[in-house]
């Protein structure tokens, strides 16, 4: 039975090499039946695998299937050994069904696209690449996947390569996640020299009996594996990236930069969760960080004009919950967090792109309005996947994940108010720019026409998209609230559970105050952009929008720091030794080329006496001789 | 019969053979570079002559005959180059077709 374990990263991987080969000559049916189907068969292989994962815990927590082994030299041996866990199960159960989804809408959504082999081929090897990071035994079969899903991310960022525009947005995307790629190796490199294996749970174990809680050496390991983690994850101070991204067509936001790779970030963390532990420093600046990311792309979310743009940053600030619950150790809140997440937000994408798609292009949310009447099937999935975002109390799954959040920022022993109010007004500022972009797209006048209704093949996806981002949230149910465990209860196999203070005040009190700040955030937003749009255009027009347009002018930062210097070094070093030299070298062999070209002169008879000549000097060697 | 000796033949045959090199570095009808051609050629035939007469060794004219052989062929398809020359440039000037070379 495992080995149909190996067989879910393989069937995309052979869908790959296939269309890659094969796809210019192969009909475009069979393309999308090829390209959607083999991931439509993986995405059946993962329940039957969760099923024999439930239904007989294997000993040890884990399905383990080892295909060969792939380096073995010195002290170092890697073998591609996929292994299932629970934490694993989760991701692949996510990945495989929301990629499965976004691939048959994607059928229909680049039906006109020439290059739909190409698209077919490169999402394919994503999600391989993808199942392959989250199923991988060691940290090197890992990082092929971490690279692997990296290459696929810029590859579809820069899918229409003609635009120069979106070529700089795939290069800005490649090389921003590089710098935490680096670290990550850096980091691998570190775990190997002393604990000397990359096998995830030898190295977890080795980790926790040779190092103390809070030694240096975990510190600097954990401390670059999250480097590797901000900067897949898209954040502080590696966030700037992802906007960006969105030059890439609709269903790559949704899959890539939205519901799974993003959130790899967010696995490795928590998969190597004892390191983290051990470094409760490191584990405070994730939380941090995670606070810090989600308010500041926040409040750029509010301010943003092209749709894609908003979930964008929407997305870098929903990350940033699920950092802010890894840094406060509640695991697998963050994990929950992450699949209620991949799914409002991946159908928000979709319903997003619909909406772009049936009107010709169109991005700026201003130019939109009044298409409730106009295109009912995408408003009421956007508007299920935008409540489940602003954590619509009590229907939505999104308010269960978050509220756990928000509950463990507070009462986990590693969280504190600071952190807790970051998520509150992190809350507060979601819902009020997920409901800006609903009253502004769906609600307000008729501004523009929809040239079709979107068909069956990508309803059907939001649509089953929409039922799990509201029913997603009842397998988790809060204490106080008919207390159902079970995502956690899974979970809590592998994942340490959160350590709380007690006497507290009671979960009851953050959820009403959760609620009350959700719903506060739609009826501003109701005000602000429907009722009175004065108010909204009137801020519109302050610096201090055009500061959170820019993504608090991170880029211009970057530019002042690191560009400009680099490209000023270049400029000095441009002459300097070695150039010359090098130079020198090349002109000298100009210098002589030309000299013998004058030769090289067409006419025949100099030729000759060139012959003439040349025998006349051999002769007279071979006379002397 | 008065013998010639063999350093006069070869220095006839030598003599020849500079001929046919000198009407072909001053000669620019392409035509005469032609027949400069043949008469250096011929020099070499000349020596394969004296070679064999010299040895007694009947191997010198066979690789003359093979010689003229191949001096037939070589005419035939260089007067056919010399034809087309004409044809597409109305000269027989041979410094007159300098395309090839190196442009600087």
């Amino acid at each position: 039975m495992a080995i149909l374990l190996a067989l879910i990263p393989i069937l995309p991987l052979a869908g790959f090499l296939f269309l890659s080969i094969m796809g210019g000559r192969i009909p475009r049916r069979m393309i999308a039946f090829i390209g959607a189907g083999l991931i439509g068969m993986a995405a059946m292989l993962t329940p039957i695998m969760g099923l024999i994962f439930l239904v007989s815990p294997p000993p040890g927590g884990a399905i383990a299937v080892t295909l060969w082994e792939w380096i073995s030299t010195g002290g170092l041996t890697a073998a591609i050994t996929f292994r299932l866990d629970a934490l694993s199960l989760v991701f692949i159960f996510v990945i495989t069904l929301v990629g499965f989804l976004i691939h048959l809408y994607s059928v229909e959504f680049m039906a006109d696209d020439e290059g739909y082999a190409r698209f077919f081929a490169y999402m394919n090897l994503f999600v391989s690449s993808m199942l392959i990071l989250v199923l991988a035994d060691n940290l090197l079969l890992l990082y092929l996947g971490w690279e692997g899903v990296g290459l696929c991310s810029y590859l579809l960022i820069g899918f229409w390569y003609k635009e120069p525009a979106n070529g700089y947005a795939a290069r800005k995307a490649f090389i921003i996640t590089r710098i935490g790629d680096t670290a990550m190796i850096i980091g691998l490199f570190l775990l190997f020299i002393h604990l000397n294996t990359l096998n995830i749970q030898e190295l977890m174990q080795q980790a926790a009996v040779k190092w103390g809680q809070g030694s240096s050496l975990a510190t600097w390991a954990a401390l670059l594996l999250l480097g590797g983690a901000l900067g897949k994850s898209a954040q502080l101070p590696l966030q700037t990236w992802l906007p960006d991204a969105m030059a890439g067509p609709s269903p790559v936001s949704a899959l890539i930069h939205a519901a799974t790779m993003v959130t790899a970030g967010v696995y490795l963390i928590a998969r190597t969760h004892v390191l983290f532990a051990l470094a409760p420093a490191v584990q405070l600046a994730v939380a941090t960080i995670g606070a810090l990311t989600l308010l500041l792309a926040g409040f750029s979310a509010l301010t943003q004009h092209d749709l894609k743009r908003v979930l964008a940053y929407s997305t870098i600030s929903q990350i940033g919950y699920m950092f802010l619950a890894l840094g406060v150790g509640a695991w697998s809140a963050g994990i929950f967090h992450f699949m209620v997440h991949a799914f409002f937000k991946a159908l928000l994408f979709l319903a997003g792109g619909a909406v772009i798609l049936v009107l010709n292009e169109e991005h700026d949310i201003f130019k939109m309005g009044g298409l409730r009447k106009k295109l009912p099937v995408v408003f009421w999935t956007f508007l299920i996947g935008s409540a489940s975002l602003a954590a619509l109390p009590l229907i939505t799954a999104g308010f269960y994940s978050k509220d756990q959040i928000l509950w463990f920022a507070w009462s986990a022993n590693k969280g504190n108010p600071w952190l807790w109010a970051a998520g509150l007004t992190g809350a507060f500022l979601t819902s009020l720019y997920t409901f800006r972009l609903v009253f502004l797209v769906f609600f307000g006048e008729s501004k523009i026409q929809p040239t079709h209704q979107p068909g069956r093949l990508m309803v059907i996806p939001m649509v089953i998209l929409a039922a799990f981002s509201l029913l997603a949230g009842f397998i988790e149910l809060p204490g106080s609230m008919g207390h159902i465990r079970l995502f956690s209860g899974l979970l809590d196999t592998i994942l340490p559970t959160v350590n709380m203070i007690h006497g507290n005040l009671p979960e009851v009190f953050f959820q009403v105050l959760s609620a009350v700040v959700s719903l506060t955030g739609i009826y501003l937003a109701y005000l602000v952009y429907l009722k009175k749009p004065a108010l909204g255009d009137s801020f519109n027009k302050t610096r201090l929008s055009n500061f959170f347009y820019q993504g608090w002018d991170f880029d211009r930062l970057y530019d002042i720091l690191f560009v400009k210097p680099l490209v000023w070094l270049a400029e000095i070093d441009k002459n300097d030794f070695i150039d010359i030299f090098n130079s020198a070298i090349a002109r000298i062999t100009l210098w002589f080329s030309s000299l013998l070209s004058l030769t090289q002169n067409g006419k025949l008879r100099w030729y000759v006496m060139g012959f003439a000549i040349g025998i006349v000097f051999i002769l007279t060697i071979l006379m002397n001789l | 019969m008065v013998t010639i000796p063999v350093e006069i033949q070869i220095l006839f045959a030598g003599l020849l053979f500079l001929i046919g090199l000198i009407g072909l570095l001053v000669r620019r009808n392409v035509i005469f570079m032609l027949m400069s051609i043949e008469v250096m050629f011929n020099a070499a035939g000349m020596v394969f002559i004296i070679a064999g007469a010299h040895w007694a060794q009947v191997d010198g004219q066979v690789m003359f005959i093979f010689m003229l052989a191949v001096t037939a062929a070589e005419v035939s398809v260089g007067l056919a180059i010399i034809l087309q020359m004409f044809h597409h440039y109305k000269t027989l000037d041979v410094d007159e077709l300098n395309k090839l070379k190196e442009i600087n």
